[in-house]
């Protein structure tokens, strides 16, 4: 009896929680994540952007979508960190996001920066490297922004669905390099963001490491682990619970 | 008087946009996007230009408008004074126009030596009175493929060289900024190599093209625009101008620039606007006029080959970037 109760008050909870964040927490979110391009729009339209709003159109997309793929990539490290898992439920959209303004970004550079010349563009893409690793780094997202959707995970298999998502990691790296090339002498604020992908990476690595030297069974990435038929110690299990 | 005949790269009257037209337009378009703004409609995002502030007071009048002016319609005097590149006072765009208090213009001085005859320190109050100043409207074309029609205030470089003997082996004029991180904040990090510097071959030194400007619009020069006297070389990128200028010397040897200090295989000593010869970062084939939309074809020489194409008859562009 007493379990049963307690049970219950844990599952309204669970319920309580899951509607909090299906309907306020990712609204808010969600709004919250079209602030940059509201702002953007507004200053367009009340003529802010500067001298050269073609430019500072494009490079605050840029800058948004490499925000963004931080920001998604951030997730993982806060959750565990922070003992969060909540915040699982937001990746999916900050890394559609990151896609959404990767998109823009693409479209203000070919639309408006070269008007549809796809002769001038083909050549940026060719002589330019910075250019071509950008869009190096957009061909690397689109794949994932197509299998996002709940079918497509159980289409691939939560495990294939997970190793193709690491092509994330690229995805940034390309980014980062691409923002990183586009700057002729004052490297402060590439490498900056340059720098916090390598933390997020690096914890990513570091984890790893851990997780490999502990012993096969403490490998929590389902598309890593090859060697989960070991069976993982008794120790193992009990520091698994916290 | 003044006989002015159109050069063939020059764009035909008929295609100037009058002033008052273009600030028509602008209006119209302000109050549409308010009008968008109102109603909830988002979109049509980037077609925003800043908002046309009068001309300042005319500081430096009487001058003689100069037969080398361009008839191009002026880039918005806001444009002018807040998209700049000038690395000393930050390397955002809108920087040098916020840090421009710090650049403190009084006392300010020349030095004008090595291979001249007549060696001199030349105090800013004889540079703007001892010289006769003229309203030379050209296109300044940056590297980064961006454009603008500026009409400055200066007077040939050529008058000053005449005043101080250029020696018989003398080929080369090399400048300086002034180094005063106090003044020039920029130079507490080492964005490039510090003081900025850089050259002319002597013949283009002599060009009547080529000018120190000590003002623009009319007005003094503003601090982020390289007060209180820059270097301007219309048919070269924008970067060979050089702002804030306290040195210029001649010498027998190529001197060092800074660009091409900190990326040779990007810029050279010549730096000449040539559509024909790519950049790494930037395509050279076309530019956006500041204040326009449509991207326009770059004119060899800037549109001033005429008049400069002679400097470098024999020379391959190409490998003399």
């Amino acid at each position: 009896m007493v379990l049963t109760a307690r049970h219950d008050v844990r599952g309204r909870r669970r319920a309580g929680l899951d509607w909090g964040v299906r309907r306020v927490a990712k609204p808010v979110v969600f709004l919250a994540c079209l602030a940059p391009l509201a702002w953007l729009g507004w200053l367009a339209m009340a003529g802010g952007l500067g001298a050269n709003p073609i430019e500072a159109v494009v490079r605050d997309l840029g800058s948004w979508a490499l925000r963004f793929l931080l920001l998604s990539l951030a997730i993982t490290p806060a959750r565990q960190a922070l003992n969060l898992p909540v915040l699982m439920r937001f990746r999916r959209m900050l890394g559609l996001f990151a896609f959404f303004y990767a998109s823009l970004h693409v479209l203000a550079y070919v639309g408006l920066d070269q008007f549809f010349d796809w002769t001038a563009v083909w050549e940026d893409i060719v002589k330019r490297a910075y250019i071509a690793v950008g869009l190096g780094a957009f061909i690397v997202l689109l794949p994932l922004a197509i299998t996002s959707t709940k079918a497509m995970i159980k289409r691939l298999g939560g495990r294939r669905w997970q190793r193709l998502h690491t092509l994330v990691y690229p995805a940034a790296a390309l980014a980062a390099v691409h923002y990183v090339m586009m700057v002729k002498a004052d490297l402060r604020e590439p490498l900056l963001y340059a720098g916090i992908l390598a933390l997020l990476l690096g914890w990513r690595l570091v984890a790893r490491v851990r997780r490999v030297r502990r012993g096969p069974a403490h490998q929590a990435w389902p598309g890593s682990s090859a060697r989960t038929s070991v069976k993982p110690p008794e120790t193992a299990v009990a520091t698994r619970g916290r | 008087m003044l006989i002015r005949s159109r050069k063939p790269t020059d764009p035909l009257p008929s295609a100037i946009t009058p002033r008052k037209h273009y600030l028509d337009r602008r209006r119209f378009m302000v109050a549409t996007a308010a009008a968008a703004a109102t109603t909830g409609t988002v979109g049509a995002v980037g077609v925003a230009v800043p908002k046309a502030r009068a001309r300042p007071a005319q500081r430096f009048d009487p001058f003689t408008l100069s037969p080398l002016s361009t008839d191009e319609s002026p880039t918005d005097y806001d444009a002018v004074t807040t998209y700049n590149n000038f690395y000393e006072l930050g390397t955002d765009k809108g920087d040098p126009a916020r840090n421009a208090d710090k650049l403190k213009t009084r006392p300010w001085a020349v030095v004008v030596d090595g291979l001249v005859q007549r060696p001199a320190t030349i105090a800013i109050e004889d540079l703007l009175t001892r010289f006769d100043l003229e309203e030379r409207i050209y296109r300044l074309r940056c590297v980064e493929a961006w454009s603008m029609v500026i009409p400055w205030v200066g007077f040939p470089l050529a008058a000053l060289l005449d005043r101080v003997e250029p020696l018989g082996h003398a080929r080369f004029v090399a400048f300086e900024t002034l180094l005063d991180p106090d003044r020039l904040p920029g130079q507490r990090r080492p964005i490039l190599e510090w003081p900025y510097v850089e050259g002319l071959r002597l013949d283009e030194a002599h060009h009547p093209l080529t000018i120190l400007a000590v003002g623009l619009y009319g007005d003094v020069l503003p601090g982020q625009n390289g007060a209180p006297v820059r270097l301007v070389v219309p048919w070269k990128y924008g970067f060979k101008s050089i702002k804030s200028i306290v040195r210029i010397s001649l010498t027998e040897h190529m001197p060092p620039t800074s660009w091409n200090r900190s990326a040779p295989d990007e810029y050279g000593f010549y730096a000449n606007v040539n559509p024909t010869v790519d950049h790494p970062r930037w395509s050279q084939r076309r530019e956006r006029r500041i204040g326009e939309f449509f991207r326009r074809d770059t004119l060899m020489f800037n549109g001033y080959a005429d008049e400069v194409a002679h400097l470098y008859a024999g020379m391959d562009l190409a490998t003399w970037y």
